[in-house]
């Protein structure tokens, strides 16, 4: 091997970890029974509770350890990027997958199509299809997903029944009919439900129900003025003029839990998280009293698009595992990614934190199967879709919920607000605009 | 220039250079860097790729002016500025006179009361006064309510949400200039008093012919440093409303800071942050001239 080649690859900062490793490691013990170190970095709750599955993997991989860093949510993204412009790129670490776009654009995750060959092929349409789907990406897989979310609604069964609804509605007509008259249940101030208005989610999940693409000619511009967008815009509108949702944003309410118990409004469109958050959180009287129950399609009156089934699709949400493109222990890694992977540890990690799995035998683990609030999430995830698989998607998602905003505040009219969205989109893809065409160039 | 001089010029700057090395590289150097990247499309696809690095000139600064978000931030940092600016000094003068009034008893404890604020955490500030500020069940709704007023959605409401974080940094922050218009005072000779009481000059003539013009200096100061660090304000709308409702209390640090570390657009934020610059620098000279033409 030409030492000196290999010396000169290296960046300043990783040669100089080098020799300080290699004199630390000279103090150390003979160099055979040194074990391969994999880095993996997970985030919040998540990393911590992994660590409880890591001790099993290192009794059945003697030769690799792992070393288990837990990153707050809050600073992830930024300490990702930042670890990938300073080349100290973890082997191993979770991502929330609608980063992946922008991770493959980085190029800091390594391909896995090669490795999945081995893989049996009823393992990989175990996975929930829209959420596998998230991890594609230009023909190839980038990651394995981890644990899955989508929204849905939690309601409040009891204020349900009591305005002559047993069952949970099961169009969106019906849904607006039950809102309607929690709205004038007695005569307190309440609403029907509570949707944030800095949000991005409600908006574009009904723009996908109602077959909307949000952008158009391979994700190059905007298509927010498209009458299909423009009808879903109108009817999430049209919830906040019926006074069926308060114009609050997130940061107003002080204590979700406490005004949902009150019956300050009584249905909320939420993810998994919450499943524990409402468990732990409402008092205990209220508990058999709240129910998830998935999202109605949107009927459509003037595009006659065929519904499946009953059910509406939500967002393909979740968290994923990848593997960096620069790791030098990319074997090792990847034996970490299949052990967390196995339907077997899927289900232990629901049990330890509450994330859904991603696969679906997982799910017929007794503890997942026996939670009644889990089952609606169960057949909510075979009607999901992917947002645009772009590295610019997050902040497209920020200026749709800044003019939704607008337009519920009535700042903007739809007209306007949606040629405001489109014009700032474009000029968002401007730079994805120049890639593709200079890639198209000979 | 003699031995002995060219000597002490050699030994002065070996012994400058430790500091002038740090400064040259943990400061000259990321500024020319931030300058020079001003004037690209450095984003997340460049640092993936240097390849796909564009030098566009002056786009940024182009662009940075035709965008409405940069005038909304532009207007309410000047809104936080103009207002909260002259707020923040009245208070803290006022606060100042008070403390040092011989009519005072404990002006020790009313001193460290009034800057206990300054000493404590922003974001742990920013959750109570949340509270303080929640229109249901907040206090001071509570408090207003007592005199008849209509509950205010003081955060949510696009109208309120700029002077409620005034409101907020104002508290917060004018126990610091307290502390430097009380050393002004004191620095104040009694004589100068005395001998206007002697005049006959009351307490209004006093303030006005004595006590104003003998605080000259702290007051360019004090307005100097509020007006550089109100420019800059940043973490009171992080924390208390991320920018909303609707970026009405958007400031330029803050939009700086979304574009750059949310959305990785280190080009466009670097020019964000020259313009800024430009800004304070253009600020501070003014202020500067107006002194210097107040006082001859």
């Amino acid at each position: 091997m030409n030492y000196r080649y290999t010396i000169m690859m290296l960046s300043l900062p990783r040669l100089l970890s080098i020799i300080f490793i290699a004199v630390w490691l000279a103090g150390c013990d003979s160099a055979a029974d040194r074990p391969v170190v994999v880095e993996f970095w997970a985030m919040g709750q998540e990393g911590e509770q992994v660590q409880a599955l890591l001790p099993e993997f290192e009794r059945r991989y003697p030769g690799i350890r792992v070393r288990a860093q837990q990153i707050p949510w809050s600073a992830a993204h930024e300490k990702l990027l930042t670890a990938y412009a300073g080349d100290a790129m973890p082997d191993v670490f979770q991502l929330g997958n609608t980063w992946i776009p922008e991770f493959v654009a980085l190029r800091a995750v390594a391909p896995l199509d090669e490795r999945l060959k081995g893989w049996p092929a009823a393992a990989l349409t175990d996975y929930f299809p829209g959420i596998f789907a998230t991890n594609r990406l230009e023909g190839q897989t980038w990651a394995l997903p981890w644990y899955v979310d989508t929204r849905l609604f939690f309601y409040r069964s009891d204020l349900l029944a009591a305005v002559g609804f047993t069952e949970p509605p099961a169009t969106w007509d019906d849904w607006l009919q039950a809102m309607a008259r929690l709205k004038t249940l007695d005569g307190a101030e309440r609403y029907a439900i509570l949707l944030p208005i800095n949000e991005w989610q409600l908006p574009v999940i009904l723009a996908l129900q109602r077959g909307a693409t949000l952008l158009r000619d391979r994700h190059q511009y905007g298509d927010f003025q498209h009458p299909r967008f423009r009808e879903a815009f109108l009817f999430y509108l049209s919830l906040f003029e019926q006074e069926l949702a308060p114009p609050v944003g997130n940061t107003q309410i002080a204590n979700l839990y406490q005004e949902f118990a009150s019956g300050y409004f009584a249905v909320y469109i939420s993810g998994p998280w919450n499943i524990g958050e409402f468990g732990r959180r409402l008092p205990a009287a209220l508990q058999p009293h709240w129910m998830t129950a998935p999202l109605p399609g949107l009927a459509d009156s003037s595009f006659h698009r065929q519904e499946k089934g009953r059910i509406g699709v939500s967002l393909a949400g979740g968290a994923s595992l990848a593997l960096s493109r620069t790791s030098p222990r990319q074997e090792a890694a990847w034996k970490l990614l299949e052990y967390l992977a196995q339907p077997e540890q899927q289900a232990q990690f629901y049990q330890l934190t509450g994330d859904l799995p991603a696969r679906q035998s997982a799910w017929n683990d007794s503890a997942l199967a026996s939670n009644r609030h889990a089952q609606a999430f169960r057949q909510q995830l075979q009607q999901v879709q992917p947002t645009p698989p772009i590295p610019e998607w997050e902040r497209i998602a920020s200026r749709i919920a800044h003019y939704a905003e607008l337009a519920v505040r009535q700042q903007l009219s739809v007209d306007e607000a949606l040629a405001a969205l489109d014009r700032d989109v474009d000029r968002i893809l401007e730079k994805r605009r120049w890639l593709l065409a200079r890639e198209s160039m000979p | 220039m003699t031995g002995t001089e060219r000597h002490t010029t050699f030994s002065a700057w070996v012994f400058l250079s430790p500091a002038l090395l740090l400064i040259a590289v943990f400061f000259f150097l990321p500024v020319l860097a931030a300058l020079l990247l001003s004037f690209t499309d450095f984003d997340i696809y460049a640092l993936g790729d240097l390849d796909r690095l564009r030098f566009i000139g002056f786009n940024n600064y182009l662009q940075l002016l035709q965008s409405p978000l940069f005038w909304t931030a532009l207007g309410n940092t000047f809104y936080f500025v103009i207002v909260g600016g002259p707020l923040s000094v009245a208070v803290s003068l006022g606060a100042a006179l008070l403390v040092n009034s011989h009519r005072v008893r404990f002006p020790g404890l009313f001193r460290t009361a009034f800057f206990l604020p300054v000493v404590t955490t922003l974001v742990a500030v920013a959750v109570v006064w949340r509270y303080l500020y929640h229109p249901r069940y907040g206090m001071l709704n509570y408090g207003l309510s007592w005199v008849g007023v209509e509950p205010i959605d003081w955060l949510g409401d696009p109208d309120w949400a700029m002077p409620a974080i005034i409101l907020m940094a104002v508290w917060k922050n004018f126990g610091f200039n307290m502390i430097i218009f009380i050393a002004g005072l004191q620095n104040i000779p009694t004589q100068l008093y005395e001998a206007a009481r002697i005049d006959g000059a009351g307490a209004w003539a006093q303030f006005r012919y004595i006590t104003l013009p003998m605080l000259g200096p702290t007051f360019l100061f004090v307005a100097l440093m509020t007006m550089i660090g109100y420019f800059q304000v940043f973490a009171e709308p992080y924390v208390m409303t991320q920018g909303g409702p609707t970026h009405r209390t958007l400031s330029i640090v803050l939009l700086m800071y979304e574009e750059g570390f949310r959305w990785w657009n280190i080009g466009y934020a670097s020019a964000a942050a020259f313009v800024l610059f430009a800004l304070i620098l253009a600020g501070t000279l003014l202020q500067l001239k107006l002194r210097r033409s107040a006082s001859p």
